[in-house]
C-alpha cells in the first residue's frame, strides 16, 4: 500500500463467498477512496447484494479481507464502532419497513436507532420527506404505500443519520422517473454538504451508473472491471457503459449472446378487427375516502402491447388488480376478451397470465417445482408438460437455478421466474405489473424480445406497467397515469413529440409537473445539525432499548384486535374456566337394575335419590342394557339389586349389592366410588337405627379432617389463581413468540444487522411492552375475580407486585427464546402454544399438586417458571401468605427471566451467513 | 358441477395438497415439534400426572410414638402415598403453605393409651384443599386407613362391616382407575386440537402475507380448492401422527389397553380434524396478520382443550357451559374417543357425535369460503 495516499474508505482483498454451495463471489479485490462514489453493475444474481452486505457488515465474512472505514470488518468491535457511520439500504421494495407504522414513525424509529433524537431528528425527517415527495403523507401507514413510495421511504430511513458511508442496493428500482430525478438530486445535495461521504450503489440503470466516479462491474461472482469510470470505458473501448459492459462480459467469456442492438424494431402490428381484448369503462376504485383509481377508461386491441406508466402510487397496480378480478371495482366496468371481469369463470382465467409486483410464488418450492405446479394448475396437457417447462426454463434463462429455492435468488432472477410462470400456459392476455423492476439490462432486453414475439407472432395482448422509458418506447401505445387519473394516452413517439420535445421521459416529467402545478421542488435548505455531545455508551444503549420498545408498543397499539385479545381474552377465559373447570363431581347419572322390587330395595335406592351427587335416569332392563348404558356413557353408575334382596336383608344374610362404575374418567370414577361407600354407610346407620333402635357405637376416636384454605372445598377457589398462572404464561409467550422470527421472515431484521444496536438491546426492547401488557392483564383479572368469584388476594400484595412482573419477564423471555430458535412463524406459534400449555396445565400445580409428580414431569415442572409462580399465586390468593414466604420463588423467577434472555441472545446472530 | 370440472377440482385440490406437504417438510423445527408433541409430551404427561391417589404427599406428626402410631405410618404406603415425611407439629403450617405435602396427620401423645382406655383421642388431619384432584379422595383414603388400623388394634371389625348388605363395587373399563390410561389419550386429543388449528390457519395467513393466495386466485383455482387442499394435507399428516402415537406411545410404551376399534377411532379423528382445520381456515380469514391470528387462536384451543371433558368432567360444569361447549367439535370428539377407546363403543353408539362434528366442520368451511374474497380485498 502506498503510504502517501490516505486509507480508502473501502478495501476488499481476496473476498470469496458461498451461498449454499454456490459461489456468490470469487476473488474480489477493490478499493473506494474516502468521498468517492462507486456504482456496481452486473446481471441479476451475480453477487452484487452479497458484496454490498459484506461491506455493510451485515453478512459474515467467509474468506478474504474487508476493510471499511479504517478497520477490519471481521472484528465485531470495529463493526459496532462504525455501525453508526454506515447507512445501508437493502434490496427489495420496502422490505425493511414496518407496514403498520406510519411514514413518520418509520423514520423516527431509524433516527432513534442511530442516536438521532429530538429537534435534529425532526428537522432531518422533514427535509427528507420534502425531498422525496413523501411530505403529504407523513401519517400514512407504510404498508399502504405503493412499491415505489416504499422505496423512497426506505431511503429516508437510511439517510436519517449522517453517514460517512452510504450503501444503496438498487435504490431506484421501481421508482418512477420523476422521483428518480428528485432522488439523485437529493443525493447530490447531501454529498455537497458532506464531501467526505462515500457512496456505493448497485443499480440496474446504466445511465445512473454513469454518474459515478468509480465503476465496479461483476458477473458470475467475478470482477470484470473496477476503477475510475473513464478508465473502464477506455479499456473496454466503448463509448457508453452499456456497450462497455457487454464487451467486458464477452471478453470474460460470460456472454451467451452477441452484443445486441439497443433498439429492436418490432414489425408493425397487424390490424385486428373484432372486439378489444381489454376494455375499461370509467373504472374507479375507492378505499374509504381515498380514490385510488378515478374513472379510468381504455381499449386495448388484440395483439397490442399497451404500456402503463405513472408516478408511484398512482393506481397502476390497483387498476391491474381490478382487471384480474382480485379487487372489485367501486364503479365502472372492465371486460377481458369481451367478457365482463365480474362474470369470469375458471375457463376464462385460463386465458390470462398475471404477474404481480412483489414476488408471489412459493418460496419453499424450487424454481422447477414452482413452474410444474403452475403448469398443472393451468391445465397444461400432461404430454406437453415436460417439454413446456423445459422450454420455459430455457427461454427465461433459468437453467442454472432450476433446482434452487426462490429465497436464495436475487430480485431479478425471481422476476424472471415469475414471468416464466405467467407465460407458461400460453395465455391470450398477459397482465404484467412492473415485470422488469430489478432485472438487469440484458435480461430486460431478452424479455422484451419475448414480449414482441408473443404479441406479433402469437397475437397475445400485453398490458404492462414499467418505469423504464426505453421499454415504454417499445410499446404500441402507452398511457400516463397520475394520482388515479389518466393524463395522456397515445403512441410513444406522438406523446414524446407533443409533450416532451421528442423525449419520452421529459414528456412524462412535464405532464406530471403540469398536473401537480409545481415545478421541481426547490432545494430545501439543510438544517443546521445540532451536534449532540456523544452520549455515554450505556446511555445510548438504554435509549436504543427504549426505541425498540416504542416501536413494538406502537405496532401493538395499531393492532387493536391483537391488543384487545391480549387484554380481554384472559378475562373471558378466566370466567369460563372459573365456572367451567370444576372437580366438584356432581350430578352423576345412575340407573338401577332392580331385580327384587321389594320395599327394601326401594328404600335403599332412596339413599341415592336423596344425594346431591346423583341423578337418577330410567331403570335398567337387564344386564345387556346395563352394559350398553355404561358403554355409551349414558350412565356413570349402575346399581344392581339382586333377587330376594329384601328377604335376605331381613334375615340378616348380608345380600350383595352390585355397583358398576364407569372408570373411563379415573378421577370421576374414584370420586364416585367414595360417594357410593359413603351412602352405603349412611344407609347402614339408618338401617341399624330402625332395627336395633339406636345408632351403632360411634367410632372409638375422633378424626375430623380440616380442609385448609378452602373450607367449602370448592374448585373455583383453587382454580382461579391457577388459571391466572396459566393465562399469564400462555398469552405473553404467544405475544412475543413471533417477535424475532416474523422479522426474519419479513426482512425487517436487516435493520438490526445494520444498526449499532446490540442483540440484547433489541430483545429487551421487544420484551418491555409485553411485560406491561401482562401486568395489566393480571390487574384486570384480579379486579374481575373479586366481584365474580369473590376471590381476592388474602396475603401480601407486595408479593404479587414483585412476583407478577418477574413472572412476566420470564414468560415473555420464554416466547422470545422460541422466536429466536424457530425457523418459521408457524413453528413459533405452535411451539409457544404447546410448550407453555403442557407444563402449565399439567406440571405446575394447576390441577395436580406438584409434590406428586414423578420422573420427567417433576423436572419439567421445576424447569418452567409457571410452577414457581403458582406457589405465589395460590399462596397469596388462597393461603394468605406474606411477602417473606416466597424468597425462593422470586429468585427462581428472576433466574428464569435472565436465562431465557441469555439463551435467546445466543440464538440470534447479528450477521447473515 | 359437471364431471369434468369436478375432476378438475379434485386434481387441483390434490396438487395444492402435495405442495402443502412439501412446504411442511421444509421446516425441520416444525417437524421436530410435531414429533415432540406426539411422543415425549404424551409420555411425560401420562407418566407424570396422577389424578388417582398415587404418590400423595403426606406428613405425619407422630406425637404418640407408640406401636399403633408406627403401624398407621407404615400403612400409609406407596403406591398411594409417598413415604410419609415425619415432621414436628410446628412445621405443619409452613409445609402446607409451601405445598410440600397435601396431607398432615397429627397423632396426639397418648393416643394408643387413650384408645385402650376408651377415652376417644382426637386425631388431626389437615388437608390442603387447593389440591383439588387429591384432597377429597385422599382424605377418604387416609381416614379409612386410620380406621382400619385402629379397629385392628382394638380387635374390632371396621365400620364397613356394620352395613347390613355388602356393597361390591366393580369398576368397568379401567379397573384400577389408572389415570395414565386417561391422560395419555386425552393428551393426544388436546395436541391434535392445538396443532390442527395452528398449522392450517397459519399456513393460510402465510400464503396471504406472501401474496401467493392472491396469485392463485388469478389462476383457474378457486378458494374452495385452496382451503380443502390445506385441510386434507395437514389433516392427513396429523392423522398419521395420531395413529403412530396411539400405537407406539400409548399402547406400546405406556401399555394402555385400547378397548375398542382403532380404525373407528381414527375415522372419528379424521372427521374431527376436518372440523378443526376448517376452523383454522375460518380464523385465518378473520385475522389480519400472523400475530393477530396467534392471539385469536388462543381462546379457541384453550377452551376446546380444558372444557370439553378431557380435563374435568363435563357433567361438573354449569348447564349453560355444557350447552355452549356442545357447539364446539372438541366436546363431541372427546366423548366419542372416550367411548371408543375406553368403553369399546361401536359406530352404532358414536354416530351422533360423528355427524355433529361433520356438520360443524362443514359450517366452518362454508363461512370461511364466504370470507375468502373479503379477506383479500381488505388486505390491499
Amino acid at each position: 500500500m502506498n503510504g502517501n495516499l490516505p486509507e480508502p474508505a473501502v478495501r476488499l482483498r481476496g473476498v470469496q463467498h458461498r451461498n449454499n454451495r454456490h459461489f456468490a463471489l470469487q476473488d474480489i479485490a477493490l478499493e473506494i477512496p474516502v468521498g468517492g462514489t462507486a456504482a456496481i453493475i452486473g446481471p441479476d444474481g451475480v453477487g452484487k447484494s452479497t458484496l454490498l452486505s459484506l461491506i455493510a457488515g451485515t453478512r459474515r465474512i467467509q474468506q478474504g479481507d474487508v476493510h471499511v472505514l479504517g478497520g477490519d470488518m471481521r472484528r465485531r468491535r470495529h463493526r459496532n464502532a462504525i455501525a453508526e457511520r454506515i447507512a445501508y439500504m437493502p434490496q427489495g421494495l420496502g422490505k425493511n419497513l414496518y407496514p403498520t407504522l406510519t411514514v413518520a414513525e418509520n423514520i423516527d424509529f431509524f433516527a432513534g436507532l442511530f442516536g438521532v433524537h429530538g429537534a435534529a431528528a425532526k428537522a432531518r425527517r422533514d427535509r427528507l420527506l420534502v425531498a422525496t415527495g413523501l411530505d403529504p403523507f407523513p401519517d400514512r401507514p407504510a404498508g399502504k404505500l405503493s412499491g415505489g413510495m416504499k422505496q423512497k421511504l426506505g431511503l429516508c430511513c437510511a439517510l436519517i443519520h449522517d453517514p460517512d458511508l452510504l450503501i444503496l442496493d438498487e435504490p431506484t428500482t421501481g421508482v418512477d422517473p420523476l422521483s428518480r430525478r428528485q432522488f439523485w438530486h437529493l443525493i447530490d445535495e447531501i454529498r455537497a454538504e458532506r464531501p467526505g461521504l462515500t457512496l456505493i450503489t448497485a443499480t440496474a440503470y446504466m445511465e445512473e451508473a454513469a454518474r459515478f466516479a468509480h465503476l465496479i462491474a461483476i458477473d458470475a461472482g467475478r470482477l470484470l472491471a473496477a476503477g475510475p469510470t473513464p478508465q473502464v470505458l477506455e479499456e473496454a473501448g466503448a463509448a457508453t457503459l452499456e456497450e462497455a459492459f457487454v464487451t467486458l462480459r464477452h471478453r470474460a467469456g460470460l456472454s451467451k449472446a452477441a452484443p445486441v442492438a439497443d433498439e429492436v424494431a418490432l414489425p408493425p402490428r397487424p390490424h385486428h378487427d373484432g372486439p378489444p381484448a381489454i376494455e375499461a369503462e370509467e373504472l374507479t376504485c375507492r378505499f374509504g375516502d381515498f380514490v385510488a383509481v378515478d374513472r379510468v377508461s381504455f381499449r386495448i386491441e388484440t395483439g397490442e402491447i399497451f404500456g402503463f406508466l405513472g408516478s408511484n402510487g398512482c393506481g397502476k397496480t390497483t387498476t391491474m388488480k381490478m382487471l384480474t378480478g382480485l379487487l372489485p371495482a367501486s364503479s365502472g366496468s372492465a371486460s377481458l376478451l369481451g367478457q365482463p371481469v365480474a362474470a369470469q369463470d375458471r375457463q376464462s382465467r385460463l386465458n390470462i397470465g398475471y404477474m404481480s409486483q412483489s414476488f408471489s410464488l412459493y418460496e419453499e418450492l424450487s424454481v422447477r417445482a414452482n413452474l410444474d405446479l403452475h403448469a398443472r394448475l393451468y391445465q397444461v396437457p400432461r404430454i406437453e408438460l415436460a417439454a413446456r417447462i423445459a422450454d420455459s426454463i430455457k427461454r427465461f434463462d433459468l437453467e442454472a437455478i432450476a433446482g434452487r429455492l426462490p429465497r436464495d435468488l436475487s430480485l431479478g432472477q425471481r422476476q424472471r421466474l415469475q414471468l416464466a410462470a405467467a407465460c407458461l400456459h400460453k395465455p391470450r392476455i398477459l397482465i404484467l405489473d412492473e415485470p422488469t423492476s430489478g432485472v438487469d439490462p440484458e435480461a430486460r432486453d431478452a424479455f422484451w424480445h419475448q414480449i414482441g414475439h408473443l404479441a406479433r407472432n402469437e397475437g397475445v395482448t400485453i398490458f404492462v406497467s414499467t418505469h423504464f422509458m426505453n421499454e415504454a418506447a417499445r410499446c404500441d401505445r402507452i398511457s400516463f397515469m397520475h394520482r388515479g387519473r389518466t393524463l395522456a394516452v397515445g403512441e410513444p413517439p406522438a406523446l414524446a413529440a407533443q409533450y416532451g420535445d421528442g423525449d419520452l421521459e421529459t414528456a412524462f416529467v412535464k405532464l406530471i409537473e403540469a398536473d401537480e402545478g409545481v415545478a421541481v421542488r426547490a432545494a430545501v435548505p439543510a438544517p443546521t445539525m445540532v451536534t449532540e455531545a456523544a452520549a455515554h455508551p450505556s446511555m445510548a444503549a438504554l435509549r436504543r432499548i427504549l426505541v425498540f420498545a416504542k416501536r413494538e408498543a406502537l405496532e401493538l397499539r395499531r393492532d387493536t384486535v391483537r391488543l384487545a385479545f391480549a387484554l380481554l381474552a384472559p378475562l373471558f377465559l378466566m370466567v369460563c374456566f372459573g365456572f367451567g373447570m370444576s372437580f366438584d363431581v356432581e350430578d352423576l347419572r345412575y340407573a338401577v337394575l332392580d331385580r327384587d322390587r321389594s320395599l327394601e330395595s326401594r328404600s335403599l335406592m332412596e339413599g341415592f335419590g336423596g344425594s346431591p351427587y346423583f341423578t337418577e335416569t330410567l331403570p335398567i332392563a337387564d344386564f345387556n342394557d346395563l352394559d350398553q348404558r355404561l358403554r355409551s356413557g349414558d350412565v356413570q353408575v349402575a346399581i344392581e339389586v339382586p333377587p330376594d334382596f329384601g328377604r335376605d336383608l331381613m334375615q340378616g344374610r348380608r345380600p350383595q349389592i352390585g355397583v358398576f362404575l364407569d372408570g373411563s374418567f379415573p378421577f370421576r370414577g374414584e370420586t364416585a366410588r367414595g360417594y357410593v361407600q359413603g351412602i352405603a354407610l349412611k344407609q347402614a346407620m339408618e338401617r341399624a337405627r330402625q332395627t336395633i333402635g339406636k345408632f351403632p357405637d360411634p367410632a372409638p376416636y375422633e378424626l375430623v379432617p380440616r380442609f385448609r384454605y378452602n373450607q367449602d372445598f370448592k374448585s373455583v377457589v383453587a382454580m382461579v389463581p391457577g388459571v391466572m398462572m396459566l393465562l399469564l404464561v400462555l398469552i405473553p409467550a404467544m405475544l412475543t413468540a413471533l417477535g424475532v422470527v416474523r422479522e426474519k421472515e419479513l426482512g425487517t431484521i436487516a435493520n438490526l444487522y445494520a444498526s449499532p444496536a446490540g442483540i440484547g438491546e433489541y430483545l429487551i426492547g421487544k420484551q418491555l411492552p409485553y411485560i406491561g401488557v401482562g401486568c395489566i392483564a393480571f390487574l384486570l383479572m384480579t379486579l374481575l375475580a373479586i366481584p365474580v368469584f369473590g376471590i381476592y388476594p388474602k396475603g401480601s400484595l407486595l408479593a404479587l407486585a414483585v412476583a407478577v412482573p418477574l413472572y412476566q419477564i420470564a414468560t415473555t423471555g420464554f416466547g422470545l427464546l422460541i422466536s429466536a430458535f424457530c425457523s418459521s412463524q408457524v413453528a413459533a406459534i405452535f411451539a409457544a402454544a404447546i410448550l407453555s400449555i403442557i407444563p402449565a396445565v399439567n406440571f405446575s400445580g394447576l390441577m395436580y399438586p406438584t409434590a406428586t409428580l414423578e420422573g420427567a414431569a417433576k423436572w419439567i415442572g421445576l424447569g418452567f417458571p409457571a410452577s414457581w409462580y403458582q406457589t405465589v399465586s395460590l399462596g397469596v390468593f388462597t393461603k394468605g401468605l406474606g411477602f417473606a414466604a416466597f424468597t425462593k420463588e422470586y429468585l427462581a423467577l428472576a433466574a428464569f427471566g435472565i436465562a431465557f434472555l441469555v439463551l435467546a441472545r445466543l440464538c440470534v446472530s447479528k450477521q447473515e451467513r | 358441477m359437471s364431471n369434468a370440472s369436478a375432476l378438475r377440482w379434485l386434481h387441483n385440490v390434490y396438487r395444492l395438497g402435495v405442495k402443502e406437504m412439501v412446504s411442511l417438510a421444509r421446516d425441520p423445527v416444525l417437524l421436530g415439534l410435531m414429533i415432540f408433541s406426539f411422543t415425549f409430551s404424551i409420555y411425560s404427561v401420562a407418566h407424570g400426572v396422577r389424578t388417582e391417589v398415587k404418590n400423595a404427599a403426606i406428613a405425619v406428626v407422630d406425637g404418640d410414638g407408640s406401636q399403633l402410631s408406627r403401624r398407621i405410618i407404615e400403612a400409609l404406603q406407596p403406591p398411594y402415598f409417598l413415604k410419609p415425611q415425619l415432621i414436628d407439629r410446628s412445621e405443619v403450617d409452613a409445609g402446607l403453605d409451601r405445598g410440600q405435602f397435601t396431607f398432615a396427620l397429627d397423632m396426639p401423645p397418648g393416643m394408643e393409651a387413650d384408645l385402650s382406655a376408651g377415652r376417644e383421642p382426637k386425631i388431626g388431619l389437615a388437608v390442603d384443599a387447593t389440591a383439588m384432584t387429591q384432597a377429597g379422595v385422599g382424605t377418604n383414603y387416609v381416614t379409612s386407613i386410620v380406621d382400619r388400623e385402629i379397629m385392628a388394634f382394638l380387635g374390632q371389625s371396621g365400620t364397613a362391616s356394620l352395613v347390613p348388605a355388602e356393597v361390591v363395587i366393580r369398576t368397568y373399563f379401567n379397573p384400577n382407575l389408572d389415570s395414565s390410561w386417561f391422560m395419555s389419550v386425552m393428551q393426544v386429543v388436546e395436541n391434535v386440537t392445538i396443532l390442527s388449528i395452528i398449522l392450517v390457519g397459519a399456513a393460510v395467513i402465510r400464503e396471504r402475507e406472501r401474496g401467493t393466495i392472491e396469485h392463485l386466485l388469478v389462476m383457474p383455482v378457486s378458494a374452495s380448492e385452496i382451503a380443502v387442499a390445506k385441510i386434507w394435507a395437514n389433516g392427513l399428516i396429523i392423522l398419521i401422527a395420531v395413529a403412530l402415537s396411539l400405537h407406539y406411545v400409548v399402547q406400546w410404551l405406556l401399555g394402555v389397553p385400547i378397548a375398542g376399534s382403532v380404525p373407528l377411532f381414527l375415522g372419528t379423528a379424521a372427521i374431527y380434524l376436518f372440523a378443526t382445520t376448517a376452523m383454522g381456515v375460518l380464523l385465518a380469514t378473520v385475522a389480519n396478520s400472523m400475530p393477530q391470528f396467534a392471539m385469536m387462536a388462543i381462546p379457541c384451543f384453550v377452551l376446546m382443550n380444558l372444557l370439553s371433558g378431557a380435563t374435568t368432567p363435563l357433567e361438573s360444569m354449569p348447564e349453560f357451559f355444557q350447552v355452549v361447549m356442545k357447539a364446539l367439535p372438541s366436546t363431541h370428539f372427546v366423548a366419542a374417543s372416550q367411548a371408543v377407546l375406553y368403553r369399546g363403543a361401536g359406530a352404532d353408539i358414536i354416530w351422533p357425535q360423528m355427524l355433529l362434528m361433520g356438520a360443524q366442520g362443514s359450517l366452518f368451511l362454508a363461512l370461511a369460503l364466504r370470507r375468502f374474497k373479503a379477506m383479500l380485498a381488505r388486505q390491499t
